[in-house]
């Protein structure tokens, strides 16, 4: 029960800080992003105070020996950037600089009902399938089994709320 | 320049900082939405609940939002055709794109960066770079 508490209280934060700082406004988010116009720098405190707060907060997390309700933290895989990172990341935000929306503001949006927000949404949703399907193809075509491509679900945490 | 030009910016971070903290400390888990929502689109037993309620109070605080500060979110207006299909697109290009590149704004824009991770530096890099080019075209070029 606790974790799922947890879970739902984290959303919730999240969508207020969200609200909050007007990341959930696609006006101010394309007025972030258009430089070369009347350029509307202040979603950069938003990025900037939550890095602050988080890494702030990370080291005194992770010395811990497990989460508070769960078996162990992520590992956290050694970087490499590669191809599909970067591919994924530059068509991410094409999509982001056309409507506005990232996944975090959008559906924390839909509580609004807006019909923007109806007609991104399951696009989204169908975007994120398409790209699932295809990256299972691949690693079922090159015969090894599914790399470990969400670092939000290593393998061998799954399942371990307790 | 007004002091709450970029107070509510900066306090509405730290919530996002501190809500990433609440889900690595209880949880256990790194605060990327489109990996956290996204995963649910291939459940996998077991890793489903906590998921479905970050998703649960996302909604809720989209409700507290549009009931006391319904300034947050766009005003909602009719659709034109073409506005129907720019979104679509977005929408495809959003999902997909955050998908093959292993996260968005909050999984490496916050979370990868807080940690120093350079896959997610360069991430974050290329999406702001793509976004503002991509706005400039829309804005200023057709």
């Amino acid at each position: 029960m606790r974790p799922l508490l947890s879970a739902f209280l984290s959303g919730l934060l999240f969508a207020l800080g969200l609200g909050i700082s007007g990341m959930t406004d696609p006006a101010n988010v394309l007025g972030f992003l258009d430089i070369a116009g009347d350029w509307d720098f202040r979603l950069m405190f938003v990025m900037g105070g939550a890095i602050a707060v988080h890494a702030a907060l990370r080291p005194f997390i992770l010395e811990r020996e497990r989460p508070l309700f769960a078996a162990k933290f992520p590992s956290f895989p050694v970087s490499r950037v590669d191809s599909k990172l970067l591919v994924g990341a530059a068509l991410f935000g094409v999509g982001w600089g056309l409507g506005g929306y990232c996944p975090g503001p959008v559906l924390t949006a839909l509580s609004s009902g807006a019909p923007q927000v109806l007609v991104f949404v399951p696009a989204m949703f169908a975007g994120m399938f398409l790209a699932q399907l295809l990256q299972t193809r691949r690693s079922e075509r090159a015969g090894t089994p599914l790399p470990d491509t969400m670092p939000s679900r290593p393998p061998e945490s799954v399942g371990a709320a307790p | 320049m007004t002091s709450s030009s970029f107070l509510l910016p900066l306090l509405g971070g730290a919530l996002l900082g501190l809500s990433a903290s609440l889900l690595l400390l209880a949880n256990g888990r790194v605060a990327g939405i489109s990996g956290v929502v996204g995963s649910l689109l291939a459940p996998v037993r077991g890793d489903i609940a906590w998921r479905v309620l970050f998703f649960a109070g996302l909604l809720t605080g989209g409700l507290l939002l549009a009931w006391l500060r319904p300034g947050s979110f766009a005003a909602p207006g009719p659709l034109s055709a073409s506005g129907v299909s720019l979104l679509v697109v977005a929408g495809l290009l959003v999902g997909f794109g955050s998908r093959l590149g292993n996260g968005c704004t909050s999984g490496h824009g916050v979370c990868g960066i807080s940690r120093g991770s350079v896959r997610s530096i360069a991430a974050t890099l290329t999406f702001m770079a793509t976004g503002v080019l991509t706005v400039f075209l829309a804005r200023h070029v057709f």
